[in-house]
C-alpha cells in the first residue's frame, strides 16, 4: 500500500478506464476521488456502482459533467439528470437487480466466472442470458464483473491499508474493494498499526493498493 | 382514514414476533407506525442494516446511517450493520420474513410489476426483484386504481418483477390472496361494498362464501 495525495491517486486513472465504485446514495462514497475526477476532467468512464445518487452528489457530479459513457448499476431513479442521458443515448445504461449486481462484483473479485440465481428468471432480466436448472429450480448464469480500478471509501484505514467501514457507508465498498485492478481508497480516519484489532479488519491490507492522505 | 393509512394499518397487522421485514419506499414505510403492541420485529434496510429505527431527529441525523432511500435514520439498540452482499444474502437466502412493497400492476395469478414503465419510467429496479424471488412473504401495497383505472388486471401489461407470485395486496378498499394460484377477495374495507371492489378490478376475482371487514 502506498498513500498518495488525491490528485495522484486521479491522475493514475486514464480516460475511458472502468471504475468500480463503493456507495449508496452517495453515503460511502469516495466523494474526494470523485471531485477530483471532476477537476482532472477524466472522461468516456465506465462506471459500475450500485445507482448515481442526485446530481451534485456522489457519482451524480460526474454524470452532471458528461464524463460518464457506460453505466452498470441497479437503480438510477432519484437522478433525472441520469435518465435524460440515458434516452438522449449519451450514457450506455445496464440496469441489473441489486442482489445481482453485489454478487457479480464478488465473483469477480474471488476469481468465480459468476453466480447462479434466481432473481430475474421469468423477466426482462433473463434476456440473453442461460439458464440452469439445480435441483429443479431455474437459476440465471450472472457473469462476474471486474474494472480497472475499484475506488472505495472506508470509516478507518491503519498505515499498512487495513480497512474497517461505518454503519450503512459500508454498503458495496468491501466486495468492491475486491473486484478491481488497483483499489484506491479515501478514509475518514487513517490511524496507527494495531488500532483496528485483527477481528474488526474488514478488508486487509494486501487487498489495498493506494489510500489516499486525508488533508 | 386516507387510503394509505388503512393500507399501513391492515398490513402492520401481518407482523409477528421476531420476524425480519424489509420495507419498500413509498406507503410501505409507513407500516412501521402500526407495529402492534408487544410485537418486536426486525426492519431491514437494503443498504446494510438490520434494527432500523426511525429517522432521526432534527440535528441529530448521521450521515453514514441512512435508508435504502438515502434518508437518515437511526438504529434501534441491537441492530447490526454489515456489505451489501450480505444483505442480500439475507434476502434471497429466505431470511427475511416478509417484505412490503409497492405495485403498478398485479395480475390475476399474483404475479407483480413495479420496476418499470417502457418509454416513460426505467428507474432500474433496484432490490425489489430480489426481494419478490426471495422473501418468504412478499405483501403489495398499493392504492387499489390508478386515475381511476384498475391495477389489479387479468394480465399485467408492464414487464414483471417476478415470476414468483405475491402472497397478498392490500388496497384501501380490498384484501386479495391467491390461494390455488388464483386472485381471491379475502377482505374489504370498511363502507366498501365486493361489488364496488369487483367494479374497480380487472382481473376475476373469486368470492369466498365469507368476505369479513377489514379491522382497522
Amino acid at each position: 500500500m502506498k498513500a498518495v495525495s488525491v490528485q495522484d491517486a486521479v491522475a493514475l486513472i486514464p480516460d475511458g478506464a472502468s471504475l468500480m465504485i463503493g456507495g449508496f446514495m452517495a453515503v460511502g462514497t469516495p466523494e474526494r476521488v470523485i471531485d477530483e475526477l471532476v477537476r482532472q476532467g477524466k472522461r468516456d468512464l465506465k462506471i459500475i456502482a450500485n445507482d448515481t445518487a442526485r446530481p451534485g452528489q456522489g457519482i451524480g457530479k460526474l454524470v452532471d459533467k458528461g464524463l460518464v459513457s457506460r453505466l452498470i448499476a441497479s437503480h438510477i431513479g432519484l437522478n433525472p439528470e441520469t435518465q435524460k442521458q440515458m434516452i438522449a443515448g449519451k450514457i450506455q445504461v445496464e440496469l441489473v437487480p441489486q442482489g445481482t449486481l453485489v454478487e457479480r462484483m464478488r465473483a469477480g473479485g474471488s476469481g468465480l466466472g459468476g453466480v447462479l440465481t434466481p432473481t430475474g428468471v421469468g423477466t426482462l432480466v433473463e434476456k440473453g442470458k442461460q439458464k440452469v436448472d439445480v435441483d429443479g429450480k431455474s437459476y440465471l448464469v450472472e457473469t462476474a464483473l471486474q474494472a480497472d480500478f475499484s475506488l472505495v471509501h472506508a470509516f478507518l484505514a491503519d498505515y499498512s491499508g487495513n480497512l474497517s467501514y461505518a454503519l450503512t457507508a459500508r454498503n458495496f465498498n468491501p466486495v468492491i474493494a475486491m473486484a478491481g485492478k488497483t483499489t484506491i481508497v479515501s478514509v475518514e480516519h487513517i490511524v496507527p498499526v494495531g488500532m483496528i484489532a485483527p477481528d474488526h479488519v474488514v478488508t486487509p491490507a494486501p487487498v489495498v493498493d493506494y489510500i489516499v492522505a486525508n488533508g | 382514514m386516507d387510503p394509505q393509512t388503512i393500507i399501513a394499518k391492515r398490513i402492520a397487522q401481518e407482523l409477528q414476533d421476531g420476524m425480519l421485514v424489509n420495507l419498500g419506499i413509498g406507503i410501505p414505510t409507513l407500516v412501521a407506525n402500526y407495529v402492534p403492541e408487544g410485537t418486536k420485529v426486525y426492519f431491514q434496510s437494503e443498504n446494510g442494516l438490520i434494527g432500523t429505527g426511525p429517522m432521526a431527529e432534527e440535528g441529530m441525523a448521521q450521515a453514514l446511517l441512512t435508508d435504502a432511500g438515502g434518508r437518515p435514520v437511526t438504529a434501534l439498540p441491537g441492530a447490526a450493520t454489515f456489505d451489501s452482499a450480505m444483505s442480500f444474502a439475507l434476502i434471497r437466502g429466505g431470511h427475511v420474513d416478509m417484505t412490503v412493497l409497492g405495485g403498478l400492476q398485479v395480475d390475476s395469478h399474483g404475479h407483480l410489476a413495479n420496476w418499470m414503465i417502457p418509454g416513460k419510467m426505467v428507474p432500474g429496479m433496484g432490490g425489489a426483484m430480489d426481494l419478490v424471488s426471495g422473501a418468504r412473504h412478499v405483501i403489495v401495497a398499493m392504492q387499489h386504481t390508478a386515475k381511476g383505472k384498475p391495477k389489479i388486471l387479468e394480465k399485467c401489461t408492464l414487464p414483471l418483477t417476478s415470476a414468483r407470485p405475491v402472497d397478498l395486496v392490500v388496497t384501501e378498499m380490498a384484501v386479495i390472496g391467491f390461494p390455488d394460484g388464483r386472485a381471491t377477495l379475502l377482505e374489504t374495507a370498511p363502507g366498501v361494498t365486493v361489488e364496488q371492489v369487483t367494479a374497480a378490478t380487472e382481473a376475476k376475482l373469486a368470492l369466498p362464501d365469507r368476505i369479513p371487514t377489514m379491522q382497522v
